[in-house]
């Protein structure tokens, strides 16, 4: 290739990322999307390490395009979907007397994509309270009893729509109040179905109201296609459904985003804080332009509470970053952020730093710069890191808001204290640093620990760590709640959860084994931990314990698999460390065994509570 | 725009949505000369078509279109119009 050649190839990748910033992220281009999906589709399916999911779709109304959008857009978060498509409005009969298809097809998502072109019955205006009480129940139970059946047979995760509001009003605005009206009937139907989400934990709702709302109810309702195709909503916002749903989904596997990486001036604040000086900066209740990133700082700091972790990559010196932060009219303060990277590195090279220091992934990161020449350069180095358009204050939070970064399908106990989590292991860095052995560290540290059986408490922080560790993670084998359910009370798994703690503070569940008993040998389906407690020994306390729970059940052999993903490298050699042997390597795959009976413990730092 | 303008563009939107290169459309073309053109396709080469245009089909238009020609004359008159 001449250098000429080379150079513009080059450039034509970069074109093609920017293409797929701005198309496959809110606000994208719908009819770009529909009319290049094939193209797109293609480019996406090189997309190295997709994981593979069935996924099949009950409609009460035409699909076919809900399903090609849907299919991009997980592609683009690394999940490979395979359909099952329900005949046209087939939803009930498949839910409820299944067919051959569908029940081989073993869905790990099941999506109900209804609408109220579905309800069949309205409330009439010669009906009296009773009587529409009963025809709510009535519509309502149709649902339920697919639900019910789904879950039973499948054991999958459903997503449901809820229902949009009707195009017209017959009772004008009565008819949101007055028991005979429409939108007042879709609004007690739609609690019931939230009432029931509330309950099932594998069990979400697709909130089509809020999305049709939000894209406009007469455009969103054009009559055109559903009479011309039988699609519930115009075609061109067909794009917005199917992300919302992809949101849900990549959520439930994992791939959320977890932490801001924020960029200072003219993004937290109006103006150059370095140039103007903090008096000087636009920020707080007094003018428009102050009000406008002061809402965005409290948005923000809105977050945190959620256990988002909040981080600072700003090209200024160190002192005028703080400087600005402290201008006593923001929402943020310094002690807001978990890293403060205020220098004149690339912004990229900070990126991979603070990825470094918070043991994250840099793809699980949502940088926030008002200056597309820096989102590029961090987007070249990571096409998967969140990338907002920040074009003008005004829109910076429905742009962030708008894209589901941090779709909460799981939201902890654990993740309310995320923050401090974070905030003690930064106190962990320091004391490390006035050590010159890591041991000597490492008992200061004073750690205890508790190893069990899964008991019912954690089961659901359990699922949890199933399906957000992605690096200390042997076979990425994720599971749900129900699953979880399963293996904890039946007699032929070995279940482990492992919690630490130190003179820092209580790191809760963060480290979990799953295994199953053939006869003598145990295999382990699962094993796990968080990437806060790298590097404490915690692996070997688990290991021993392991070990003394399996000669207990008469075990004289683990087996232990490796299945390599894009992201969990740092253990490829675990097995080999622990003292196994390998005994069979498919392409990478690989199996290991270790005897029993010549195991010696590993841990020497961790107390582990009896 | 005169006709063969609309074609060449109207072309480029077939090319993209049935990514074709080989597509050439004339007056007689119909859903049977590309293979990938099924009714459900169709939905979507209306909307690809309107965003080109930047005009709006009605049901009537729709239904009674016969081949590319008569897609042509609609553009034509609407934006010419």
């Amino acid at each position: 290739m001449t250098k000429n050649k080379k150079l513009s190839y080059n450039l034509n990748i970069i074109k093609e990322r920017v293409i797929f910033i701005k198309e496959l992220q809110y606000p994208f281009d719908s009819e770009y999307l529909i009319k290049n999906k094939r193209k797109i589709k293609k480019e996406l399916l090189l997309k190295p390490g997709l994981i593979n999911k069935n996924i099949a779709i009950l409609g009460g109304s035409t699909t076919s395009e809900v399903k090609n959008m849907l299919e991009i857009f997980l592609l683009n978060y690394g999940i490979k979907p395979n359909f099952y498509e329900s005949e046209y409005n087939k939803y009930y009969e498949d839910a409820l007397f299944g067919n051959e298809e569908l029940d081989e097809f073993k869905p790990d998502i099941i999506y109900i994509h209804t609408s109220n072109r579905n309800i069949l019955n309205y409330p009439n205006i010669k009906d009296n309270e009773k009587e529409i009480e009963e025809l709510l129940n009535n519509e309502y139970l149709r649902y339920e009893k697919i639900w019910e059946k789904l879950d039973n047979k499948f054991k999958a995760v459903i997503i449901q729509n809820n229902f949009e509001y009707p195009f017209y009003r017959l009772l004008g605005n009565k008819d949101v109040y007055d028991y005979h009206g429409h939108t007042n009937f879709i609004n007690r139907l739609n609690e019931k179905f939230y009432e029931y989400a509330r309950c099932h934990s594998n069990f979400f709702i697709n909130d089509l109201n809020y999305l049709a709302s939000s894209y406009g109810l007469d455009k969103w309702a054009n009559q055109f296609y559903w009479h011309m195709y039988k699609y519930a909503l115009e075609v061109p916002a067909i794009p917005y459904l199917a992300f919302n749903i992809a949101n849900i989904i990549k959520s439930i596997y994992g791939k959320n985003k977890k932490a801001f990486v924020l960029d200072l001036d003219n993004t937290l604040w109006g103006g150059v804080v370095g140039d103007d000086g903090a008096n000087a900066l636009a920020i707080g209740p007094e003018v428009p332009s102050g009000q406008v990133y002061l809402e965005f700082q409290e948005y923000l700091k809105a977050h945190k509470d959620l256990g988002i972790i909040l981080n600072i990559n700003s090209k200024n010196e160190y002192e005028n970053a703080l400087a600005g932060l402290n201008h006593p009219a923001g929402a943020l303060k310094p002690d807001d952020f978990i890293i403060i990277k205020a220098n004149w590195e690339p912004k990229n090279r900070n990126i991979k730093s603070i990825a470094e220091e918070l043991n994250l992934g840099a793809d699980s990161f949502v940088f926030a710069d008002d200056n597309p020449a820096e989102r590029l350069i961090v987007y070249n180095d990571y096409p998967d890191i969140g990338l907002p358009l920040m074009d003008t204050p005004e829109n910076f939070i429905r742009n962030i808001d708008h894209n589901g970064y941090f779709e909460m399908t799981n939201f902890s106990k654990e993740d309310l204290k995320k923050n401090e989590l974070y905030k003690d292991n930064a106190k962990r860095s320091q004391m490390m640093a006035s050590f010159d052995d890591y041991n000597e560290y490492l008992k200061s540290l004073k750690m205890k620990a508790q190893i069990k059986e899964f008991i019912p408490l954690y089961l659901e922080r359990i699922c949890e760590l199933t399906n957000k560790s992605n690096q200390f993670n042997l076979t990425t084998k994720r599971y749900t709640l129900k699953e979880i359910e399963e293996v904890a009370s039946n007699k032929e798994y070995l279940t482990l959860y492992g919690k630490l703690e130190d003179i820092f503070g209580d790191n809760g569940v963060i480290s979990v084994i799953i295994g199953h008993i053939k006869e003598k040998e145990l295999h382990l389906d699962l094993w796990i931990m968080s990437c806060r407690v790298l590097k404490r020994n915690m692996e070997y306390a688990m290991m021993d314990t392991l070990v003394k729970k399996a000669k207990l059940n008469n075990i004289k052999e683990i087996y232990g698999y490796y299945y390599p993903t894009l992201k969990n490298k740092m253990v490829k050699d675990f097995y080999l460390d622990l003292g196994f042997n390998l005994i069979n390597d498919d392409n990478g795959n690989k199996i290991y065994k270790l005897d029993l009976d010549n195991y010696q413990n590993k841990n020497k730092v961790i107390k582990v509570e009896k | 725009m005169n006709r063969e303008e609309i074609y060449e563009r109207l072309n480029r939107v077939f090319r993209d949505v049935f990514d074709d290169d080989s597509i050439c459309l004339n007056d007689n073309t119909t859903s049977s000369d590309i293979e990938d053109w099924d009714s459900l396709e169709h939905i979507n080469l209306i909307v690809a078509v309107e965003g080109e245009f930047k005009i709006k089909f009605n049901m009537k238009e729709v239904t009674k279109m016969k081949n590319v020609g008569e897609m042509v004359d609609i553009i034509e008159s609407r934006i010419n119009s």
